[in-house]
């Protein structure tokens, strides 16, 4: 039976889900694996909130649907945990992982979510510190590597290389690398 | 083959645009087909292809673009949805009406009103009586696949018809998956050079293309749009293995799937078969006799083959993604029930109209519909034609 990983990405419009929804499949396939990445339309706007899904199997994905029950969540924004329950569909081995400067046993409190693992890293700041601007989803990426091992840091970084050296130049490639790094070093579990 | 890519299923069509390299291509964008023409423009202004794009200003001005260039003998693409193909109307009619090899991907998605960007195929099936092929396809892969196929079906000289090649909008058009993409040699030598004996712009051999015909002859020239039809449904297989040696994947008016022993089927077209084989999956390791259809010509209509696959089963659902509001279903399901008329033993055959404006379509809905069906073989009779799956009532 094949392998199916899902995860959700939950951020607001602007905030990189949708990207690293797709950096994160795009890194999978090429250690050859199958994948499929694709945000959830709404009306489109800046600040909304907004999620983005990725699939990764070791057989070809035939599923079309929705992410309903995901393995991982991902947090990208935590203001967002006050609107939506970020855990819905979550299962008793599901893993969460949210940026926020808190703990996760006080994000586990916060939205009363008592199964799987709780990962916390502030990628805010980490972003903040090393690229000069909050751009988190990079260094959400580094916590998901060390939460769930689905792919390698290096692959994540070569990939992030490949695909952006052109669009955002060296300086910028080399602070995301440094911030998925040290999200990876940072990253809490609880 | 090259490398597995990760792309979108508008990407992907790009890529094969690329491959195909047009000698026109006129286009307007409309979500969710914006960005195969964003793609494409790309391609053009790199200078990678030697189309001339024509960047026109309504979907009626592209068709009407495209009817040009194609009599002029060159090869024509477009690609549009929803309101940009209803706005094109008129000129769909005529491309297929003057035998133009036109090729059109069509992203899927709803009509107005109320207002709606996603997938149903509302627009396509509005078309199905345009005289234009239509090929619907399951993923970003088969979308490729299906647009370099449509290059050959549409030129190949005993057919001449346009072709819609439907996908998805946004299931498949804007969700990234793991695409192979054929070599450009490979492409180029299957669609080679387009050869027509009918060029308006041959004044060696002047002919005319849509010229007025009254009681006199209309009805003879609409005969023989109905002949090009029939020429087509015996015309693709042949064009279906060629291209099978190129690709090793086998285009065929239908899949089956799990189909063997199968009491209870379900058809359907396009993204929604990838789901529901999982359905299939599921229910057979219940020990369900489930098994799965997918059509993927619309247009030939393969009522042979719908016939022969479903006659397997006890109980068949077709699922719609949009309705005829004739009260009897939606155009799939009116199609087959006409087609299985002469069948003797036939399966109890009912309808579920489901997705519409966008609405997803999960595992656990595929489910349920199975389950409908084991109800009808238990009370051996069908209460409700046609039903509404995943609607709130």
């Amino acid at each position: 039976m094949a392998k199916l990983i899902e995860v959700r990405f939950h951020g607001r419009g602007g905030q990189g889900a949708k990207t690293a929804a797709q950096l994160l499949a795009e890194t999978a396939l090429g250690g050859g694996m199958y994948i499929q990445a694709f945000p959830e339309y709404g009306p489109e706007r800046a600040g909304a909130p907004m999620k983005a899904f990725t699939r990764i199997s070791d057989e070809p994905i035939n599923l079309h649907c929705g992410v309903t029950s995901p393995g991982v969540v991902v947090v990208i924004d935590s203001t967002i945990m006050e609107s939506i329950d970020v855990a819905e569909g979550l299962g008793d081995e599901g893993i969460l992982i949210v940026n926020t400067e808190e703990k996760p046993e006080a994000v586990r409190q916060k939205i009363k979510f008592n199964k799987g693992k709780v990962f916390t890293v502030n990628a805010t700041q980490i972003s903040l510190d090393i690229l000069g601007r909050s751009m988190p989803n990079t260094p959400m990426l580094g916590a998901l590597v060390k939460a769930t091992g689905i792919i390698k840091v290096k692959d994540l970084e070569e990939k992030l290389k490949k695909k952006f050296l052109k669009k955002i130049g060296e300086k910028a490639v080399k602070g995301n690398i440094e911030a998925i790094e040290r999200a990876y070093k940072e990253v809490e579990s609880g | 083959m090259k490398d597995k890519l990760a792309l979108t299923g508008n990407e992907a069509v790009a890529h094969a645009m690329r491959q195909i390299n047009p000698d026109v291509l006129a286009a307007y964008p409309i979500t969710p087909q914006t960005e195969i023409v964003m793609a494409f423009s790309r391609f053009v202004a790199d200078g990678v292809v030697d189309t001339e794009m024509v960047p026109v200003e309504s979907e009626h001005s592209a068709m009407s673009a495209c009817v040009g260039a194609s009599a002029s003998g060159v090869r024509t693409m477009t690609a549009t949805c929803s309101q940009g193909l209803a706005l094109m109307w008129e000129i769909v009619y005529i491309a297929s009406s003057l035998r133009l090899p036109i090729v059109m991907p069509v992203v899927n998605r709803a009509l107005s009103a109320p207002i709606n960007i996603h997938c149903d195929h509302s627009d396509s099936m509005g078309a199905r009586d345009s005289g234009w092929i239509q090929i619907y396809c399951e993923n970003g892969q088969e979308a490729y696949e299906s647009t370099i196929l449509a290059v050959r079906i549409a030129e190949e000289e005993k057919i001449l018809l346009p072709v819609m090649v439907c996908l998805d909008g946004f299931i498949t058009s804007h969700a990234v998956e793991r695409i192979q993409l054929l070599e450009d040699k490979v492409v180029k030598d299957w669609v080679s050079e387009r050869k027509t004996k009918y060029s308006l712009l041959d004044v060696e051999n002047p002919l005319t293309y849509g010229p007025l015909h009254l009681q006199d002859y209309y009805f003879e020239s609409k005969r023989q749009e109905a002949e090009a039809m029939r020429n087509a449904y015996s015309a693709i297989p042949k064009v279906v293995d060629k291209f099978e040696k190129l690709t090793g994947k086998r285009y065929d008016y239908l899949e089956e799937y799990k189909m063997d022993g199968a009491e209870l089927a379900v058809l359907c077209l396009s993204s929604t078969y990838g789901t529901a084989k999982t359905a299939v999956d599921r229910l057979r390791a219940k020990g369900v006799k489930a098994g799965m259809v997918k059509l993927r010509f619309f247009r030939p209509f393969p009522a042979k083959e719908v016939v022969n696959a479903l006659s397997k089963a006890k109980a068949v659902a077709i699922l719609d993604r949009s309705d005829t509001f004739s009260n009897q279903g939606g155009p799939v399901f009116n199609e087959i029930r006409s087609a299985f008329y002469e069948k003797k033993d036939k399966p109890f055959i009912i309808n579920h109209i489901y997705g519409l404006g966008g609405r997803d379509i999960n595992v656990e809905d595929i489910e349920k519909v199975y389950t409908d069906l084991e109800e009808i073989l238990k009370q051996k009779k069908v209460e409700t034609l046609v039903n509404y799956l995943g609607v709130r009532e």
